[in-house]
């Protein structure tokens, strides 16, 4: 594939991405946030979340398969997973987070226990499909291209 | 790569200049981890010089309020001098909010420093309730860059 139609595939599936509702408009602000003197900020930032997110994700299997849910463990973990799926745009981990947050106020094990796989399932999406974003964009400059511009049209 | 927004940073860049003002240093405070590197890097793309806490007790000891009362006049040594503070209100032990409280409660100048508040939710008893114990700002998370652009115009109008 030559360099033109990486760049534009790149698009392609960014778009489809916010599309999707997988992304929303906060990952393009992160976006803004990357120049030539941080040219690895998104990759960082999202590595971090990553890292965070399976900790945390860990931390809420342990706690809700407790003989006895502690909501006041619970609910601290998810306000966190919310608050930085929502920093970096991954729209419907966010939005998972705060169907979860709403079990917990209810104290109700078993929906938590759904809405914990509902979390995990989005967040393995989103993990997946920006894994993907950055393979394209290593290829992209690897090639000697430029990253292009999202295109804010659509 | 987006040059929509390039021309923005230019003029916060050409306002720094312009006034001759030192680098405005910002406290930041926040327990996510994530929030805290975005802030940061949302912070100097702006001009600022930046410190970060992951909580509330740090930032006190950092301003020279902590446990042992060490009352080192945070404000005249130039390394620690904070023109900004900027915190989380959701945060585990001491909130924002407390934050905020103990700094407008100060005999020392340090009471003067602008605190903005940051929270992820809209709750306007909350908004409220900041602001009448002396919050210059409550900002709504997740920071955009536009946001911070606004609330350094605002701050830079104060100090001159």
């Amino acid at each position: 594939m030559d360099l033109v139609q990486m760049q534009k595939s790149l698009q392609d599936y960014t778009k489809s991405l916010f599309l999707e509702g997988v992304l929303d408009s906060q990952f393009l602000q992160l976006q803004q946030l990357q120049d030539e003197s941080n040219p690895d900020f998104v990759s960082q930032v999202v590595t971090l979340f990553f890292q965070d997110s399976d900790r945390i994700l860990n931390d809420l299997s342990l706690s809700l398969d407790q003989q006895v849910v502690d909501f006041k463990k619970v609910d601290p973990h998810v306000h966190q997973l919310k608050g930085s799926s929502s920093s970096i745009g991954a729209q419907r981990v966010k939005n998972a987070c705060v169907v979860f947050r709403n079990f917990c106020e209810q104290q109700n094990v078993e929906a938590c226990h759904r809405c914990l796989q509902q979390v995990k399932q989005e967040y393995y999406l989103v993990k997946n499909r920006l894994e993907t974003l950055f393979k394209l964009e290593q290829q992209i400059v690897a090639s000697g291209g430029m990253i292009p511009a999202m295109e804010l049209g659509f | 790569m987006n040059s929509g927004s390039c021309s923005s940073l230019m003029e916060v860049g050409y306002d720094h200049h312009h006034h001759g003002h030192e680098e405005l240093h910002v406290l930041a405070v926040d327990d996510n981890l994530i929030d805290r590197k975005l802030v940061e890097k949302l912070l100097k793309i702006s001009s600022c010089k930046v410190t970060t806490a992951e909580n509330a007790i740090r930032a006190l000891e950092y301003l020279g309020l902590g446990d042992q009362n060490q009352h080192i006049d945070a404000l005249t040594n130039n390394n620690l001098k904070v023109n900004l503070i900027i915190t989380d209100y959701c945060m585990p032990g001491m909130t924002g909010f407390e934050l905020l409280k103990k700094v407008k409660q100060e005999s020392s100048n340090l009471k003067e420093v602008p605190v903005v508040i940051m929270s992820s939710e809209n709750i306007p008893t909350r908004i409220n309730k900041c602001l009448a114990s002396g919050a210059q700002m409550f900002m709504q998370k997740p920071l955009k860059l536009s946001d911070v652009e606004k609330l350094k115009c605002h701050l830079m109008k104060c100090r001159s």
